[in-house]
């Protein structure tokens, strides 16, 4: 039986609370994480040696710890090194640091997949590497890496549900504080499962929609 | 700096002991994810509509809600509801896995829709029965082109069974993090902790590619 | 016969003893080459002779080992990266296999360098780049996508990339051999027409009666080394008994009675 006056006095106004937290941490690190990737994808093909295997190296040890423990390493690395983070700012920088390594190696894979020929002709044209990539390279990488790095946001919005371990209470934390306070688990995280819900099911068709918007014949999706 | 390293090696036993149990919970989950995961990606392409809708809905439900949501909604939720007084360690096992074979069932999915239409075609023309033709045809290749998506979803579920420590299964994570309260060198036993899950995600990796490998065809190379 | 030979004074490309090893393999040993303004050389030879090479060792897109390039007489400092970016602004290049950037439309092709390259504001590149893709036909094409353009019409948007640049030579490397003889065609009209108006060209091809038809002189690679050079007329005289006869008659394999 539905109670109600408890969903809409307790549940619903904590979990709106936890809603607004949540997307102040997705977006920036969504953002930040894909300009991240974009970036360290790009150091891992065209930086120097050195740069390419510090590159590979930062996003093996990303990709293969849990967030959990890199959240935890930050939350009590950083005062250590005299940076003062809320637990807020810590979730933050810490899924901006891995998103952008799982970012990193979609963006890779899209520039390596990238016809030699196309830089050849760039570079025939008297455009500067940087310009190539700038021009060329990146807009047709960024094609190729969309689905990839699209996918990584959703998993992203799933995620955030961990910043609740470095003491920031988003949509799961403010679940679990009521959850244990009514002893009502069942209902409400059902209520926060469908709140995820909403959110990764909007950005996935938010994604096809970029997705769609930017196909070009020969490109992407096509059978 | 001795005392300190000598420290460590006390505590290091009982976190490493911990990785039995995260292996026990992968391997359960992944095994538990494979199980629901063939049946419902062969129900989502062969399966009637209303099938296909049902295991859309299911994948879709698994998928998009967070881990943590989860563990929390089964565990102290429902099964709790239903009297189930499920152990910690189940509860675990079971939540993974379901996530699992949503992911698993999408990796099947993907295979079987990449196989050519006329195997199906030609498995029934020589007699066999559809349930046959899956079985002996359909299977033995799709399962190999997935593969690659499956070591994928080894290594995701293994960083996935950290979270299992709000349950407090005595997993790596779960010590881990009761060592560095204890002692208050979350760092030290964090960064521990750390090594020890990239150690088993390039064991494990390597026994999948061997794997692979072992049971590559001419032309199954994707 | 052809009496424009000689008729050429101004120097426009000059090539001095270029080598270059690949893996270890001699591809070039020590080619020089002389092109000058409005004159039309063409490269032939087997595959593996060094003729690509050559081509990308004149704009840089391979760096030769050893050897000097000159351009109106002026060195090439071919380690200054910003000289090497204006020289090949000057040299336009034709590739095989036509390296549309396959993001950007016909437009966009022919519009990207002369506004990211040269600089010009994005109404003008565009106008220019109409220009072009009039010039070798393809007006209606501007808004298509590469995947959306056959082979022939993707080279001579090539083609028109290539010249809005205003190149003082145009390199083209095999331009029709990744196409089928009757797109091959459209593009082999376009290179003429541009032969007609006066464009320095270096060509390599295995398309024998249109180097013939094109050709001021006529340059035989064999394993890295120019071995053969003169006017066509000559070179393939029957009874000549060059090894550029020799490698054309069993090329040609057919009553197609060139020359």
């Amino acid at each position: 039986m539905m109670d109600w006056p408890f969903y809409l006095d307790s549940v619903f106004p904590a979990l709106n609370r936890g809603l607004g937290v949540s997307l102040q941490l997705i977006v920036p690190s969504a953002l930040l994480g894909l300009a991240g990737g974009v970036l360290l994808g790009s150091l891992r093909v065209f930086g120097s040696p050195r740069l390419r295997r510090a590159g590979d190296m930062y996003t093996a040890v990303l990709r293969g710890v849990p967030l959990v423990i890199q959240l935890f390493i930050l939350y009590y690395v950083l005062p250590k090194i005299g940076l003062y983070l809320d637990g807020f700012s810590a979730a933050v920088l810490g899924f901006i640091l891995c998103s952008a390594a799982y970012h990193s190696e979609y963006v890779r894979g899209a520039f390596l997949s990238i016809r030699q020929g196309q830089l050849k002709a760039a570079q025939a044209l008297g455009f500067s590497p940087l310009q190539s990539i700038r021009f060329i390279l990146l807009p047709q990488a960024m094609r190729l890496a969309l689905p990839g790095c699209g996918n990584e946001i959703v998993y992203l919005i799933k995620y955030s549900s961990l910043a609740y371990m470095t003491t920031c209470v988003e949509l799961t934390g403010e679940a679990k504080v009521l959850a244990s306070r009514h002893w009502r688990y069942t209902e409400i995280f059902l209520a926060a499962g469908l709140y995820y819900l909403c959110l990764t099911s909007l950005a996935s068709f938010i994604l096809h929609k970029i997705e769609a918007r930017a196909h070009i014949p020969g490109f992407g999706r096509q059978k | 700096m001795l005392a300190y390293l000598a420290a460590v090696a006390g505590e290091a036993p009982y976190i490493l002991s911990g990785s039995l149990v995260t292996l026990g919970v992968v391997c359960a989950s992944l095994g538990l994810g494979f199980c629901m995961g063939v049946p419902l990606a062969l129900a989502q392409v062969y399966g009637l509509p209303t099938a296909r809708r049902l295991v859309a809905v299911y994948t879709w439900f698994f998928r998009g809600t967070p881990i943590l949501v989860l563990l929390y909604l089964f565990h102290f939720g429902l099964f709790d509801a239903l009297n189930l007084n499920m152990p910690a360690l189940v509860s675990a096992c079971i939540v993974l896995g379901l996530a699992s074979s949503a992911y698993q069932s999408q990796i099947f999915r993907g295979s079987l829709e990449a196989l050519p239409a006329g195997q199906f075609k030609a498995a029934r023309a020589l007699g066999f029965s559809s349930v046959q033709s899956v079985r002996h045809i359909i299977l033995p290749q799709a399962l190999r082109l997935s593969l690659p998506g499956w070591s994928n979803e080894y290594s995701i579920l293994l960083k996935d069974s950290a979270l299992v420590y709000v349950l407090g299964v005595p997993e790596i994570m779960t010590r881990a993090h009761f060592v560095a309260s204890r002692t208050s060198w979350h760092v030290t036993y964090y960064i521990l902790a750390a090594l020890l899950y990239l150690a088993i995600t390039a064991l494990g990796l390597k026994l999948l590619r061997l794997l692979e490998k072992k049971t590559r065809l001419p032309g199954y190379n994707l | 016969m052809n009496e424009k030979t000689g008729t050429f004074p101004e120097p426009a490309l000059r090539l001095e003893e270029i080598s270059k090893s690949l893996g270890g393999r001699l591809i070039l040993d020590a080619v020089s080459l002389d092109l000058r303004k409005g004159e039309r050389k063409v490269l032939i030879g087997p595959s593996g002779a060094g003729k690509s090479t050559l081509l990308q060792c004149v704009n840089c897109l391979v760096l030769p080992d050893r050897g000097r390039i000159f351009l109106k007489g002026e060195e090439l400092d071919q380690s200054d990266n910003r000289a090497l970016r204006l020289f090949r602004r000057r040299v336009g290049m034709i590739f095989q296999d036509f390296n549309l950037f396959d993001h950007l439309t016909a437009l966009g092709n022919v519009g990207i360098a002369l506004q990211k390259v040269r600089g010009l504001p994005k109404a003008e590149a565009e106008s220019r780049a109409v220009e072009e893709l009039a010039r070798v036909g393809l007006e209606g094409k501007a808004s298509m996508y590469p995947a959306e353009l056959s082979g022939g019409q993707k080279q001579r948007v090539a083609i028109a990339r290539a010249l809005a640049m205003d190149p003082e030579v145009i390199l083209l490397d095999e331009p029709t051999s990744a196409l089928d003889p009757e797109l091959a065609g459209e593009v082999l009209t376009v290179i003429r027409d541009l032969a007609d108006g006066g464009m320095t060209m270096l060509m390599a091809t295995h398309q024998m009666d249109f180097a013939l038809a094109l050709a001021d002189e006529i340059l035989f690679m064999e394993q890295g080394r120019i071995i053969e050079q003169g006017v066509p007329s000559l070179l393939l005289a029957p009874g000549s008994g060059t090894r550029t006869l020799d490698f054309c008659s069993r090329l040609a394999l057919g009553a197609e009675g060139r020359i």
